[in-house]
């Protein structure tokens, strides 16, 4: 018998694709059923957020970090905030500093439930996913009545964040904390033993302490590998060197381990949360300084001066002194970063976006190379990739 | 900027060994500029250096200055996990020169690589795979540019009589604005027709 050419598969995988996490192309080239080269192609949820910051002033510029990871949102404007705080040299009262870890943290659950009853669905679990929707829509309770909306809080402005918590809310989370554990304990059982999950988990997407720097790894990624590298602790900023907790490590580096670091972040955020709640400073919530932070709406009532201010602050913004910074924040996902670079006037010279799935999805081929299509899968949901942040 | 951060800098100013380097602390973080020809070298440097350890390459990002003679400054931004320190890499180019790529120092340079270029146009030589990355397959021009309208120059809509995607010229049916809030008592200085020379030898005004 002649011996007959075996052609590579050149596949498409996504932008249509349930386990694609929204818009993903994914040009995979197989042998058989085994992945040989994988080619991300982005860009597909491209909106110019760089380039439309550069237009707008700094107040203005908010809103579109939350539009960037739309899972937390919040991380991402503290990233901003601080960069500009920077740039003023500026301090937010004590008070504003906690909400802002506070709110950090509500985030950071978000996030995971998002990312972990997600990732379970992709492998074939139903349940966390539904039961994981209702704890999110608990913590997005909370964004509404702290800032108005579920999603896009625009919450936290340079100077501090914008309104303080509505009478009663501090009870809610609390009480909310005492059954939140139970969640968790209850996906643990459904998962965390399962033999399907294991199964489709455990020494998949394996990655190495030196290839996770090597790929710029950040977050649960670097620390599924077990490297404890939190900027929480390592560079706290606020007021986390204040709070009390653990940075879980993995030991294997695979999907399941990236699995277990964020179940078991999600334990420590409640930690923070508590500690937050318990020694909630009273005072003023953002910078009294009214060239940066608007006045109150009362005061705007009597004072000519009041409202001056505001409408400077709201039509012209605030300048900022030229300079340029690179703040970073342990966003829920990893590093985020903002490399601000101001010239003087009221509108960023230049804004980049470190965003950590950016780095993530980089790794995707080198990550799947030599492992089977259902693999990828595993791979991608175990990343925790949303194209908000990717595509900019 | 801290202790440990100045004396990092003092370090890395004696002991690399690039012509025309130079650190400097900005807002307490420290920027070291190098020539665009020198990166690749310093790159490495820096993460093998037993006193630096950089290890983590965390972006790479491009900044138009259109005033100045190399318009482009090409950001590194780096992280060294051991001795818990950032460093900002920068390089001035121009819109011509390429610079040496990074990806055989990182593997994460790849597609900020690719990005800035998109994005700026700035070349990177020996980067194995300089595709677009953010805009659309057959985009023309590099969107972050200064000169590059906010607006761009196409619009997309479907066209249902050619069952397909059309682009067409961008019209806007209010034109684009973008106030000068540079205050007029602080910034500009107004001078009158004829009158250009009047502030040069101080009579004038």
């Amino acid at each position: 018998m002649a011996e007959s050419e075996i052609k590579n598969l050149t596949m498409n995988f996504g932008p249509q694709h349930p386990a694609a996490h929204g818009v993903l192309r994914l040009v995979v080239e197989m042998d058989g059923e085994v992945i040989e080269r994988a080619d991300p192609h982005i860009g597909l949820l491209h909106r110019g957020t760089e380039k439309l910051i550069e237009h707008k002033t700094y107040t203005q510029a908010v809103p579109y970090f939350d539009r960037l990871d739309y899972v937390s949102p919040m991380c991402q404007e503290h990233a901003f905030a601080l960069a500009t705080e920077k740039l003023l040299g500026i301090e937010v009262p004590e008070r504003g500093q906690y909400v802002r870890v506070l709110f950090s943290e509500i985030t950071r659950l978000l996030n995971h439930i998002m990312n972990v009853c997600a990732f379970a669905l992709d492998v074939g679990a139903m349940t966390p996913f539904l039961w994981g929707f209702e704890e999110r829509e608990k913590m997005m309770g909370f964004y509404d009545k702290v800032s108005g909306a579920r999603l896009h809080a625009a919450y936290f402005r340079p100077g501090g964040v914008h309104r303080d918590l509505p009478a009663g809310l501090a009870d809610e989370i609390a009480a909310f904390c005492e059954t939140f554990p139970k969640f968790i304990d209850d996906t643990e059982t459904l998962l965390t033993e399962n033999r399907i999950f294991k199964q489709r988990t455990v020494d998949i997407g394996v990655i190495s302490q030196e290839d996770a720097l090597d790929w710029g790894l950040s977050g649960p990624m670097l620390r599924g590998s077990g490297l404890p590298w939190d900027l929480r602790k390592s560079q706290p900023y606020d007021v986390y060197d204040r709070m009390d907790f653990d940075i879980p490590v993995g030991k294997n580096g695979d999907c399941y381990d990236r699995y277990l670091v964020r179940i078991e972040e999600m334990r420590q955020s409640l930690r923070i949360i508590r500690q937050c709640l318990d020694e909630l400073p009273d005072g003023p919530v953002k910078t009294r300084d009214n060239k940066i932070s608007p006045p109150d709406r009362a005061e705007m009532k009597g004072s000519m001066e009041a409202l001056i201010h505001h409408f400077k602050l709201y039509t012209e913004g605030y300048k900022v002194p030229a300079g340029e910074t690179y703040t970073a924040v342990e966003a829920p996902k990893g590093e985020f970063g903002v490399y601000l670079v101001s010239d003087g006037s009221n509108k960023p010279y230049r804004c980049k976006i470190r965003a950590p799935g950016f780095a993530f999805l980089q790794a995707t081929e080198f990550m799947s190379k030599g492992h089977m299509l259902a693999d990828l899968v595993a791979i991608v949901g175990s990343m925790d990739i949303v194209f908000g942040e990717i595509d900019r | 900027m801290n202790q440990a951060l100045t004396e990092l800098g003092e370090y890395i100013g004696s002991a690399l060994t690039v012509e025309g380097a130079g650190t400097a602390g900005v807002n307490d973080e420290l920027v070291l500029t190098v020539p665009a020809a020198e990166i690749e070298r310093t790159l490495t440097w820096l993460r093998d250096d037993a006193h630096c350890l950089f290890k983590v390459l965390l972006d790479i990002c491009g900044v138009d200055y259109p005033d100045r003679e190399k318009r482009f400054e090409v950001v590194y931004n780096l992280l060294s996990l051991r001795h818990n320190q950032r460093i900002r890499v920068k390089v001035a180019v121009d819109a011509d020169t390429p610079v040496p790529s990074a990806v055989g120092v990182f593997s994460a340079a790849g597609w900020y690589e690719r990005e800035a270029w998109d994005l700026y146009g700035i070349y990177f030589a020996g980067n194995p795979d300089l595709r677009r990355l953010m805009t659309d397959y057959g985009f023309e021009g590099h969107p972050l540019r200064k000169d590059f309208p906010l607006t761009g120059f196409v619009e997309l809509r479907y066209d249902d009589e050619q069952k397909r995607c059309a682009y067409e010229p961008v019209q806007l049916t209010q034109d684009f604005r973008d106030f000068d809030f540079m205050s007029p008592w602080e910034g500009a200085e107004y001078i009158l027709p004829g009158d250009e020379k009047a502030g040069e030898d101080g009579t004038g005004g």
